[in-house]
């Protein structure tokens, strides 16, 4: 039984990433490194590195806020808002890009309007961080929260019997619990910002140097023709995303468990 | 534990409550309306680039390759999740971090490490031009790509569901003289109906919207590698909106109904 799972998935996951590897070496390693160090290629992984820190940032404070307002607080609408967190998680990310391009892009009234006082949103940096916050919304917010309800409301009470405002209980009493279930969030979130795909494809605008980011890089090159370069970037994003993956399943395992 | 008492926001709650009711409306639900505005403001014009465009052909496949990822993922992901919950062994730990892999690498990587695989000198070459079997821009390649990014979920639910019941029923129907072979079928099974159930959403959701590696490997052909979402792509790019906001609308609906259908809980722990 383990050995013809472990060649299925030796023939499904690790021959093809050993194949990539494989490629991105076959330069040698100077060549490996003059394909990632091209100005478009270092533009893009660089684009990609930072948009995907930058969304982590603010899912870590709009999810946190979320997930305290879900758990926390009684208000109208409340379930909409719980269902409207998990879409992000099944809906394709192309249809994530496709939702905000007909909310937002030049044709829409909302888009014309703010290309009017000379913002533009899609094939923008605006558009393509707003569309990494719609495909990382869930993790942070559904990471956070059952830690959240386990905490002892008792607690909560017990400071602010003692004089804490609102915002002192937040940093003093909810939040050093849920350190290691933001880490996970944060890491989940940074692993789907850096190889996010579909929604890029369709509204990032794909400008090399500009809006490109390293995986429409790499379609690119594929379509080029030339997968030694495609096999060289995907490499740099694999590894930051395999970094992260770890991360969270080693935060995911609980402390003292057998 | 006692279900918590909620009160209605207040002070700092309320600024907090109302921040995050905005941001997730914002970010999803208006989204979501206009999508619905813009295909109900022209659902003819919706419906004729579906039907002329060759959508209804693409979505039929997408069903034909959720299908098939869940039979392939639910016989591969019941044995996977077996021999990673029962078993300890040499190598156990690397198979672990294998199996949530996919859910780490980025669509196009996956296209592309299966273009170098199965492409001109690849590793693989040799063995499908033996087996006669043609797997870039081809059927077979978009199986692949919907068995690699969905090779996770049935894994992890069964591993998990075995790990929480432990082994207990099945020692007992031991003892009483049941073969390994009806142990599965009449104790293990039933315990995993759950798990089986959570996998085959979870998949077929993924399934329905796998875009970069089927565009990669598949090469969206029209007629015979293209899918639901490539045809969306294809739809942008030809300036063809209304079929592109159609298939959108079609697609979204799907997979919110699979999502609404997992128990809660479910959802986003992949």
């Amino acid at each position: 039984m383990r050995a013809s799972f472990g060649v299925w998935i030796c023939a499904l996951v690790a021959l093809p990433m050993l194949a990539v590897l494989a490629r991105a070496a076959d330069g040698g390693l100077s060549g490996a490194w003059e394909a990632i160090t091209r100005p478009a290629a270092l533009h893009a992984l660089g684009l990609s590195f930072g948009l995907s820190l930058l969304v982590v940032g603010i899912d870590l404070i709009f999810g946190l806020a979320t997930a305290w307002a879900l758990v926390r607080w009684d208000f109208p609408g409340r379930r909409l808002v719980s269902a409207l967190v998990d879409l992000p998680f099944a809906v394709p990310t192309l249809v994530a890009g496709i939702l905000l391009v007909v909310m937002l892009g030049p044709q829409s009234t909302l888009g014309g309007a703010l290309a009017g006082v000379g913002i533009d949103v899609i094939y923008a940096w605006p558009g393509m961080i707003l569309a990494l916050c719609f495909v990382t919304l869930p993790f942070v917010v559904r990471a956070v929260e059952p830690v959240l309800e386990e905490l002892d409301p008792a607690e909560e009470e017990a400071a602010r019997t003692l004089g804490a405002g609102e915002a002192l209980i937040v940093r003093q009493v909810l939040l050093p619990p849920l350190l290691p279930a933001l880490a996970v969030g944060a890491g989940q979130s940074f692993a789907r910002a850096i190889g996010e795909f579909g929604a890029m494809a369709v509204l990032s605008g794909n400008v090399p140097r500009e809006t490109l980011v390293g995986s429409v890089y790499v379609l690119g090159e594929v379509e080029a023709g030339d997968s030694v370069e495609a096999a060289a970037v995907s490499v740099v994003l694999l590894v930051v995303s395999i970094i992260a993956q770890l991360v969270v399943s080693r935060v995911n395992q609980p402390w003292g468990r057998e | 534990m006692t279900p918590r008492h909620r009160t209605k926001p207040q002070g700092f709650g309320l600024v907090v409550t109302a921040a995050a009711i905005l941001w997730v409306v914002g970010l999803v639900g208006v989204p979501l309306g206009a999508l619905l505005l813009a295909v109900g403001a022209e659902p003819a014009q919706v419906v004729s680039e579906l039907v002329q465009q060759g959508g209804l052909d693409a979505l039929g496949r997408s069903i034909v390759l959720a299908v098939f990822a869940v039979i392939v993922g639910g016989v591969t992901g019941t044995l996977g999740g077996i021999v990673l919950a029962r078993q300890r062994f040499w190598g156990r730990a690397v198979l672990d971090v294998a199996v949530d892999l996919p859910l780490a690498v980025s669509p196009v990587i996956v296209g592309l490490a299966f273009v170098i695989l199965y492409g001109r000198g690849g590793w693989l070459e040799p063995l499908a031009t033996a087996l006669g079997v043609k797997v870039l821009f081809a059927t077979p390649g978009l199986f692949l790509a919907t068995a690699f990014v969905c090779l996770p979920f049935f894994v992890r639910e069964v591993a998990l569901v075995l790990e929480e019941v432990g082994t207990s029923e099945e020692d007992a129907a031991r003892t009483l003289g049941a073969s390994e072979w009806q142990v599965f079928v009449w104790v293990t099974l039933p315990q995993l109906r759950g798990a089986l159930r959570v996998g085959t959403l979870l998949t077929v959701a993924r399934a329905l919207g796998e875009f970069g590696a089927v565009l990669v490997l598949g090469g969206a052909i029209e007629g015979r590698t293209q899918t639901a979402t490539t045809f969306v792509h294809t739809m942008m790019e030809e300036r063809h909106d209304a079929g592109a906001f159609g298939m959108s609308l079609i697609l979204a609906a799907m997979t919110v109904l699979l999502v609404q259908a997992l128990p809660t809980g479910a959802r986003t722990k992949h």
